[in-house]
């Protein structure tokens, strides 16, 4: 970094210099001779400066993208994010084609057809067939990107399959939630942005049955069975938010008053992506692509990707919001609260005051564990 | 050749029009109704909006590059903007990246170029007297103007300028709450855009009404610059679709300040639950992107335009493909309405939606092949001379490629999925557009620098301007690729929070920066050469680039009215260049078939028989005719 800064220090003096005595000669001569119409040397230089760009940048491009290549689209770590990978290196394998011969030619004229004295440029006007030619066939190349594309594009989108693990995912400012459908009956229950508070962060409507057994992490951890196709449900609680996991290739804006999906299969744990990166201290990340505001960089949560087996432990070492915040009983209607009971402490009568509530979480909780 | 032709036709016609009294020096310089004022404002405050708009993203390369750097030396003009670890505020630096994006895309490479080129050139290489609407078209710079004011105060209030990103999407730039910058600073750059609006209509009307109306005896549609046809398209293409972003605008106006839901729903925030419901911020960005999309071609076209006319004079060719390039870009304006929702592929709009405009993407992208193909083939055998337009032309074309062939990529929605808001998108963007239409505007100044002023820009220094330019331009954008593939989105203040982009590409990052701030400092070779030759540049010849088109058959300095006598009549297209048997190699158009029997191909001597049609016919709009 040093010698690189060093370098580049060293030649924007000498282009200084260089400048400066330009600047100088401009000032002196500003009135002198009129050079009319005379085609010289600086058009010589010019031409080949053309050709010497290319060869410098072509030999940089190599470079700096050999250097960097270690880093692209890293390790993926879902089954349609290798599709896409795989449809993105053929693409760029054709658009990097296009821009080295058109960009080659583009400067290799520009040196080979330089003025010359004397030298006239030949009248070409037009050339109808060659026009065809040309029109035709970037026109069937893209087609043939786009066509593979849009097959990808239909899959990835299509309607989740019907097994597919439900997970809720909210993005506030500055962090995720994600809310899982809970062990009894894995579905998410209703949900009312009205019903927002400090404890119950996404809304969760205690008068639907589904939401009795919900837990939720205010931390965004997101815990995905390895090999079972996951249903991201993301909604935003205040400002547009984006869902992106670069891993698993996901990436899907959140939304408020519009809830957004993406469905996908991650097949590598992280315990498998760490020794297939190298790195023993990999994780899976989300990140936030939609610029939300003064957070918006560090919106970061955890992804673990697990075998079914000890997600399911996971999930049922987790506290439902019902157990965690028994007050939230006195939403349940009547009809219902027996349905509600095995997620609340003992004594039903749930007391309103939070004091109370934190005391009997610890109770709650092996209650909870008990009754599975 | 030419010059004899002209002032022929001028020596007839002297008699004309000595009557204009001298004006105030308020109405010459400052309210002038004069195309070519006009143009000078557009063009000198097109100046100075881009060195603040490129000056803030020198200080936000300063904090992706080195995120440790103290800023604390520029504490003396950002203030509190710079927190006691001596850091830049995240909450400004969104500011700076949202200021970035408006001034360059709005100020400079709309304002900036269309403005100084449409107004500039249209009357000139038509042949008429003025735009046909003076009066509007001053009110369309003062529109501007004041548009540039307002948005100038929001960087001095206290909550600082929008901060939600260019686009300004809500809800975020419709809650103050929500971002410092919502606040005030969002009123003001609304207002601010409102005005601009207004004053890209009133301009764009006059450009159309112009091109159709006012062009000389024999300047058909098939006769018209290439420069003609795209400021014309452009004109066509913000007049659709401005309006749209202007309603986008009140919409949001409407819920900031009088309570209504067009874009927001089921919002929590600060403790409190919004009372709104049913709008849809999707309905925002849907607007926002069906003025977005063709102001990309708002931006392109005019350089594009201007690039055609200085290569095919520089190769002292004709254009390869003039009707392939008018039909090109007229497809282009046409297919620029209807592929905006690609920038919206992963908003949770219907994927099949996203299907439809993936592949009216793609066929966008023939026409824009077939112009980089064009271009190419115009400097196949030509005997080409690198002035300085001539070098930013050529750049123009590479940064349009590179960044053009991309887009193929970004406009797969599948691929997108990925890179969507990521750096490949800001790679993409910048050589593509921001670049590219840069170096048109470049271009255009060195090229018609000798008619607007009357002198010439020094060449030397155009060159050395050109190839830091050039290199320093790619040096920043190209890596930006890389780290877009490796994920890392934009807008972000740091990357230290995430694992995967803490690590890496801390030095590549640097280097980018340093290309930034030598790209920028190369600028300052042009703002020199530019002011300097102002004053004391050689003097202009009368057709300094032995150019066909008909600006150069008006005085050195053109008054009031451009040509002193009658208006020239055209009898011949813009692009005869090298044709073969002409004693020179260039032909202007006001040369009639009759002249040049030694170089005329078949078709051509059969309108020869018209040319006494031509000659006879009357500038029935021309404005020195009429009673005023």
């Amino acid at each position: 970094m040093v010698y690189l800064v060093g370098l580049l220090s060293i030649i924007f003096l000498a282009l200084a210099a260089l400048v400066v005595s330009r600047m100088a000669a401009v000032v002196r001569n500003v009135n002198g001779p009129v050079e009319e119409g005379r085609i010289g040397m600086s058009n010589r230089i010019n031409g080949a400066l053309f050709m010497v760009f290319f060869v410098l940048a072509m030999i940089g491009f190599v470079l700096s993208f050999m250097s960097a290549k270690q880093y692209f689209l890293p390790e993926a770590g879902s089954i349609h994010g290798r599709r896409t990978d795989t449809l993105f290196w053929i693409s760029m394998a054709i658009v990097t084609a296009a821009f080295v011969v058109t960009n080659a030619l583009l400067f290799f004229f520009a040196y080979k057809y330089q003025y010359r004295e004397g030298k006239r440029a030949s009248y070409y006007p037009e050339n109808h067939k060659l026009e065809l030619i040309w029109t035709v066939i970037p026109a069937v190349v893209m087609a043939v990107m786009v066509f593979t594309g849009w097959r990808a594009w239909r899959d990835i989108m299509s309607e989740a399959p019907q097994d597919a693990q439900v997970i809720e995912i909210v993005g506030k400012q500055f962090n995720w939630i994600t809310r899982y459908p809970g062990v009894d009956d894995n579905k998410l229950g209703a949900y009312n942005y009205k019903l927002t508070d400090s404890n119950n962060e996404v809304g969760v409507d205690f008068s639907d049955e589904a939401s009795f057994d919900d837990f939720v992490n205010s931390q965004g951890e997101l815990h995905i069975p390895v090999g079972k196709p996951v249903l991201l449900k993301i909604r935003a609680r205040d400002v547009l938010h984006s869902v992106f996991i670069p891993h698993l290739r996901v990436k899907m804006d959140a939304v408020p008053g519009m809830p957004t999906r993406f469905w996908f299969v991650a097949d590598k744990t992280t315990e498998e992506m760490r020794n297939v990166t190298g790195n023993p201290d990999f994780n899976y990340e989300l990140a936030c692509t939609e610029v939300c505001g003064r957070g918006h960089f560090s919106m970061r949560a955890k992804i673990v990707v697990e075998d079914e087996a000890s997600w399911k432990k996971w999930c049922s070492e987790q506290k439902p919001l019902l157990t965690t915040y028994p007050e939230y009983a006195s939403r349940i209607p009547a009809n219902l609260k027996a349905k509600a009971a095995k997620y609340l402490p003992t004594e039903t009568a749930a007391p309103s005051d939070s004091t109370t509530a934190s005391t009997q979480e610890g109770g709650a909780s092996s209650a909870s564990v008990s009754l599975r | 050749m030419a010059t004899v032709d002209t002032s022929l036709v001028h020596d007839a016609h002297t008699h004309e029009h000595d009557h204009h009294e001298p004006q105030s020096f308020w109405r010459t310089y400052v309210f002038s109704e004069d195309h070519k004022t006009i143009a000078k404002q557009y063009l000198i405050t097109g100046i100075l909006w881009a060195v603040i708009g490129i000056g803030m993203s020198i200080i936000f390369r300063l904090q992706l590059g080195f995120p440790k750097m103290s800023m604390a030396w520029l504490k003396p003009i950002l203030g509190e903007w710079i927190n006691e670890s001596n850091q830049l505020d995240p909450n400004f630096y969104l500011a700076l990246v949202t200021m970035h994006g408006t001034i360059m895309v709005f100020f400079v490479l709309t304002a900036g170029l269309s403005g100084t080129f449409s107004n500039f050139l249209i009357p000139l290489q038509v042949g008429a007297r003025d735009m046909a609407s003076g009066f509007l078209n001053m009110l369309s710079y003062w529109f501007f103007f004041v548009a540039g004011v307002i948005m100038f105060s929001s960087l001095l209030i206290e909550t600082g300028p929008a901060g939600g990103g260019w686009v300004v999407y809500p809800p975020l730039s419709a809650l103050p709450q929500a971002n410092p910058g919502s606040g005030l600073g969002m009123t003001l750059w609304l207002v601010s855009m409102a005005l601009f609006i207004v004053s890209q209509l009133l301009g764009g009307i006059n450009y159309i009404t112009t091109v159709i109306n006012l062009r000389t005896r024999g300047m058909t549609f098939s006769k018209l610059p290439l420069t003609i046809w795209a400021f014309f398209l452009t004109a066509v293409l913000g007049l659709i679709s401005f309006p749209v972003l202007l309603s986008a605008a009140l919409l949001l106006i409407f819920d900031r300040s009088f309570g209504t839901s067009f874009y927001l729903s089921e919002i929590y925030i600060n403790g409190e639950a919004l009372p709104n419901v049913g709008g849809s911020p999707i309905l925002f960005q849907h607007l926002f992107w069906f003025l977005g999309h063709p102001e990309v071609y708002i931006v392109m076209l005019p350089a594009l335009g201007i690039t055609s006319e200085i290569i095919a004079t520089n190769s002292r060719k004709p254009i390869f493909g003039y009707r392939a390039m008018i039909a090109s870009m007229l497809g282009i304006a046409f297919l620029a309405f209807i592929v905006w929702a690609h920038h919206m592929f992963v908003t949770g709009m219907n994927p099949f939606l996203g299907s439809i405009f993936m592949f009216l993407t793609l066929i966008i992208a023939v026409p824009s092949a077939v112009k980089a193909f064009n271009y190419i083939t115009t400097l196949w055998r030509g005997n080409i001379r690198f002035t300085p337009a001539m070098l930013f032309s050529i750049g123009l074309v590479s940064f349009f490629i590179s960044g053009g062939v991309t887009g193929l990529i970004l406009g797969n929605s599948a691929l997108d999925i990925q890179l969507h808001d990521t750096y490949f998108v800001v790679a993409h963007f910048h050589l593509v557009m921001g670049a590219s239409s840069a170096f048109g505007l470049l271009a255009g100044v060195y090229h018609w620098f000798p008619k607007m002023f009357g002198r010439m820009m020094n060449e030397k220094l155009g060159y050395i301007h050109f190839w830091l330019s050039f290199a320093g331009i790619y040096c920043v954008f190209f890596p930006m690729h890389y780290t877009g593939i490796a994920g890392f989105p934009r807008r972000y203040y740091a990357f230290t929070s995430y694992e995967w982009t803490k690590t890496i590409f801390t030095d590549l990052n640097a280097f980018i920066s340093i290309a930034a701030i030598v790209s920028f400092g190369a600028q300052f070779l042009f703002l020199f050469n530019f002011f300097y030759s102002l004053f004391r540049g050689r003097k202009a010849t009368q057709n300094p680039w032995k150019s066909n088109t008909l600006e150069w058959t008006t005085p050195i300095e053109p008054g009031h009215g451009n040509w002193p006598g009658e208006i020239p009549a055209v009898y011949r297209w813009p692009y005869d260049y090298s044709k073969p048997g002409a004693a020179d190699d260039f032909i202007p158009q006001t040369v009639p078939y009759s002249q040049t029997p030694e170089s005329n191909l078949p078709h051509e001597n059969e309108l020869i028989a018209f040319e006494k049609e031509i000659e006879e016919a009357e500038n029935l709009n021309d404005q020195f005719r009429q009673p005023h």
